[in-house]
Formats: C-alpha cells, sequence, structure tokens
C-alpha cells in the first residue's frame, strides 16, 4: 500500500469536478453548504470580503473551528494557510483537512518561495492567474488549480481575465513546433517538462477550478463555459441574503450551466447577492490576485 | 459490438470513465437528465461515478430522477458503480445514514479507511488489477447473491450481483478497463 501518491492526490481533485466548494466560517454554515449539494467546504475564521474590510494580517484558522466543521459535515474539509507558510501547512495537515488551499486571501508569509508541497501527504490547491503561474504551482506540487480572480469582490471580471488567459496560453502551446517549446518555457517561466506535457495534452495535467468573485448562478455558469472544472465560491454566498437558497443555485448550475433555460429558472427569486466592488475602486496593494508570483 | 453507454455526469469523475469507455469502442452519453436516459432509443448501460455522493443525491433530487434512474437500473441493464456510485447503489449507507437504491445487496461505510491523508494506492490480493482508493467506502455487509470480484487485504472491494458490478475503488483513474468491458463487453 503507498499511500498520498501524486495520483491519490488528484484523483480527489478528479472527484471533486463539478461540484461547488464553499467558504464556510462555522458548523452552522458548513451544514447549510452541505445540505445544498456542496462538494467540499473551505474552513476560515473569515470570508474574503470581511478579511478585506477589517484589514490586519489574516491567518491560518484557529485548529478547534476547523474541527468543529470536520465533525459537522461528511464531505471534504479544507482549509487556507498563507502562501509560503510551510508550518501552518503542516498544522493544517496534522488535523487531517483533506485538501490545503495555499491562499493569496491570507496574508503571504514568503514573498520568494511557495511550499514545496511534494512534501505534504495532503493535496494542495493554488491560485494562478496565466499558465506560467499554474505550471511553477504544479512544478511545487499542487494537485489542483484555481484561477485566483479577485477574492472577495463579488466581480468576475478578474476570474474571467484568468481563465481566458490560461484557455489562450494552452492553445498556443498546442500549435508550436517542438523546437520552439523550450523558449516558451523560458518566457513563461515554467518546467520545460510540463510545458511538453501541456502541449500534447491541450489540458493542465490536473484539474483547474474557478474562483474569486463568483456571487451568482450565472457567474458560475460563464466560468464552467470557460473552461473551469468546476468552481469555489467565497463570500458570494453567505454574504448574500439567502444563502441556503443561492448555494443550491449555485450548484445546480454548474451542473446545468450548458443549459439557459434551466439557468433563467435556477436564478429565479434568490434574493439579493452581495453588493461587491468596482476594480477601480481597488489600490494596487489591495489586489489579492499580484500576491505570490 | 459497440454500445452507447450513459455516465451520469451531475458530479464527479464521468470524464475518466467516458474515456475508458470510448477505449472499449462504445458510444458515451453524459447523463444530466431523464431524457438523456431514453433519447435516441435510449442507452445500453450506465456507469454511477465516484465524486461526493450527498451531492449526487441533492441534484438527483433537484432534477427529480429518482424515478427514472431507479426504472432504468431495475430493467437490468447492465450498470457499473464506483466509489460514490457504490453507495448509491447500495441497500444501506452508513456514517452517516443517508439515501440509497437499494439496488445491490450490500451495506457500505462512507470514508471507510478514513480522511484524504489515508487514501492509497495497492494492488488487488492476486496482483491483478492497480487499485486508486479516494476517501474510499468499505463494504461492511454483502448479500447472498453477491460475488466477490476482487479483495485486498482479505477483503471485498469489488463485487457482482447480476448485471450489476461495483467497486469501492477507482478502475478509472488507474486505466483499469475490466470491470468495464466485464459490465458491458
Amino acid at each position: 500500500m503507498e499511500k498520498s501518491t501524486f495520483r491519490v492526490k488528484v484523483g480527489l481533485a478528479e472527484m471533486l469536478k463539478g461540484g461547488v466548494i464553499m467558504d464556510v466560517v462555522n458548523a452552522e454554515q458548513a451544514r447549510i453548504a452541505e445540505d445544498a449539494g456542496a462538494a467540499a467546504v473551505m474552513a476560515l475564521e473569515r470570508v474574503p470580503a470581511q478579511i478585506r474590510k477589517d484589514g490586519g494580517v489574516a491567518r491560518a484558522s484557529d485548529p478547534e473551528m476547523i474541527q468543529s466543521i470536520q465533525k459537522a459535515v461528511n464531505i471534504p474539509v479544507m482549509a487556507k494557510c498563507r502562501i509560503g507558510h510551510f508550518m501552518e501547512a503542516r498544522i493544517l495537515e496534522a488535523l487531517e483537512v483533506d485538501f490545503i488551499d495555499e491562499s493569496e486571501v491570507l496574508t503571504p508569509a514568503d514573498e520568494d518561495f511557495h511550499i514545496d508541497k511534494h512534501a505534504f501527504k495532503t493535496p494542495f490547491v493554488c491560485g494562478c492567474t496565466n499558465l506560467g503561474e499554474a505550471l511553477r504551482r504544479i512544478g511545487e506540487g499542487a494537485a489542483m488549480l484555481r484561477t485566483k480572480g479577485e477574492a472577495g469582490t463579488g466581480n468576475i471580471v478578474e476570474g474571467v481575465r484568468h481563465l481566458r488567459t490560461l484557455r489562450t496560453q494552452i492553445r498556443r502551446l498546442t500549435m508550436l513546433g517542438h523546437e520552439e517549446l523550450m523558449t516558451e518555457a523560458k518566457i513563461l517561466g515554467a518546467p520545460f517538462s510540463l510545458i511538453e506535457e501541456v502541449a500534447a495534452a491541450g489540458k493542465l495535467p490536473v484539474p483547474n477550478f474557478a474562483a474569486g468573485g463568483i456571487a451568482t448562478p450565472a457567474d458560475a455558469a460563464l466560468c464552467m463555459a470557460l473552461g473551469a472544472e468546476s468552481v469555489f465560491v467565497g463570500s458570494g454566498i453567505f454574504l448574500s441574503e439567502d444563502p441556503a437558497r443561492r448555494a443550491r443555485a449555485i450548484v445546480e448550475a454548474t451542473t446545468y450551466w450548458e443549459d439557459p433555460k434551466r439557468l433563467a429558472a435556477i436564478s429565479t427569486g434568490l434574493g439579493t447577492a452581495m453588493h461587491g466592488i468596482e476594480m477601480e475602486k481597488l489600490s494596487e496593494a489591495e489586489r489579492l490576485a499580484k500576491r505570490g508570483w | 459490438m459497440a454500445k452507447t453507454i450513459g455516465v451520469l455526469a451531475l458530479q464527479g469523475g464521468f470524464e475518466a470513465h467516458a474515456r475508458i469507455l470510448r477505449g472499449l469502442g462504445h458510444a458515451v452519453r453524459e447523463v444530466r437528465t431523464a431524457a438523456d436516459l431514453t433519447a435516441d432509443g435510449g442507452l445500453d448501460g450506465l456507469v454511477f461515478p465516484g465524486g461526493e455522493s450527498s451531492t449526487m443525491l441533492k441534484l438527483i433530487g433537484f432534477s427529480d430522477l429518482w424515478a427514472p434512474i431507479d426504472a432504468f437500473v431495475r430493467s437490468g441493464r447492465p450498470v457499473l458503480a464506483t466509489c460514490a456510485g457504490m453507495i448509491l447503489a447500495a441497500k444501506a449507507v452508513a456514517g452517516p445514514e443517508q439515501a440509497s437504491f437499494g439496488w445491490l445487496d450490500v451495506d457500505v461505510t462512507r470514508n471507510g479507511w478514513g480522511r484524504q491523508v489515508h487514501s492509497f494506492e495497492a494492488t488487488t490480493d492476486d496482483g491483478a488489477v492497480r487499485l486508486v482508493f479516494i476517501r474510499a467506502p468499505r463494504l461492511t455487509r454483502l448479500g447472498d447473491g453477491v460475488e466477490v470480484l476482487h479483495t485486498f487485504d482479505g477483503e471485498p472491494i469489488a463485487v457482482r450481483q447480476g448485471a450489476l458490478v461495483a467497486a469501492s475503488f477507482h478502475p478509472e483513474l488507474a486505466d483499469e478497463p475490466a470491470l468495464h468491458a466485464l459490465a458491458f463487453g
């Protein structure tokens, strides 16, 4: 028996495809998420919009809070650690969370080095804004990717940018000759072997989900149409008027994204979505997607 | 002969199953609605993939799929159910209790090997099949009519009852087409 191989790590990501991963801050929200059909929950102390509002240093959550959520639900429980903070990650692994998100939503602990994720038994998910960043994270051992979008804004524009960028860059790779790939690896700053793999397969070697700014069923469906294999919803559910209903609607929209009539029905009467922020109102320092490299 | 096999595509690992089925020469249809079960002369078989069984149950409820799926399987057409799929097929589910179709006379416990850090790769006791277990369910009771196909560490992990083949592991993640071939030819 061989535990926690890369295949086993990516295997869990495969099983989460088409499912919605919801941010929750307590056991009660976790139960609401599971009842609405969430495929997993992300346990954290404050949703990204609240972190934005409060300011200060955002760190990994209190183990007691994570354990209370593990007790409350039977779907996988994920938790976030700061970029580069391998000690927070070790603590999360000791708690047996099912996935660790090395996340730009928390305040980075290391501006030069991300965590060596191959050194862990727990699978990692990491954010990306383009193909080079995606492949660097896979090179470090990430078993799942998510676009960063701009967390806590309820604004899908950055998520769309990142999904489209990835898709265009992957397509470009498939059209290049083998002799052109090393130069591409240099330009993208990505491992050559992974560049070769993507050029041959036309897709990333691990599942890629969308995250950052998803607030409506239509946002989730848009991300699926742009090539996301599922979605993370952070502030969008529990900062809306009717979280249980919106959660279920986003779950349905992620499965039935190709059926506009069904999406119309799903989107009806959900109450007010989270308020949201325009990108122009955010200073460069407030842009979470710029964290990590 | 090439058949058209449906793969329940509400959530989970349906794409990997589709790849294996196509490799065996079958046509594949993703099933998300009752109409997908019956369109164009219907389907010759159905796969219940891995994923989150509680999420699939919700989506089956949201889309009124319980009765059409139940009727399809009870018609006796071949079925392959892996991991979460096996949980849906079982007679009784523990850890915690949840609804199931009960086609397969077995009881299962969800996440029977523990959380993700305990997920593992191995081979069957006879060394014939590579195994990938992801937060896998465990078979805790087998009915009289249930035939054991594979064991790991002495315990049953793949079974057959009539036209229904079920496994607690993921043959689709290990490029192992044998169970698909057994179920659908």
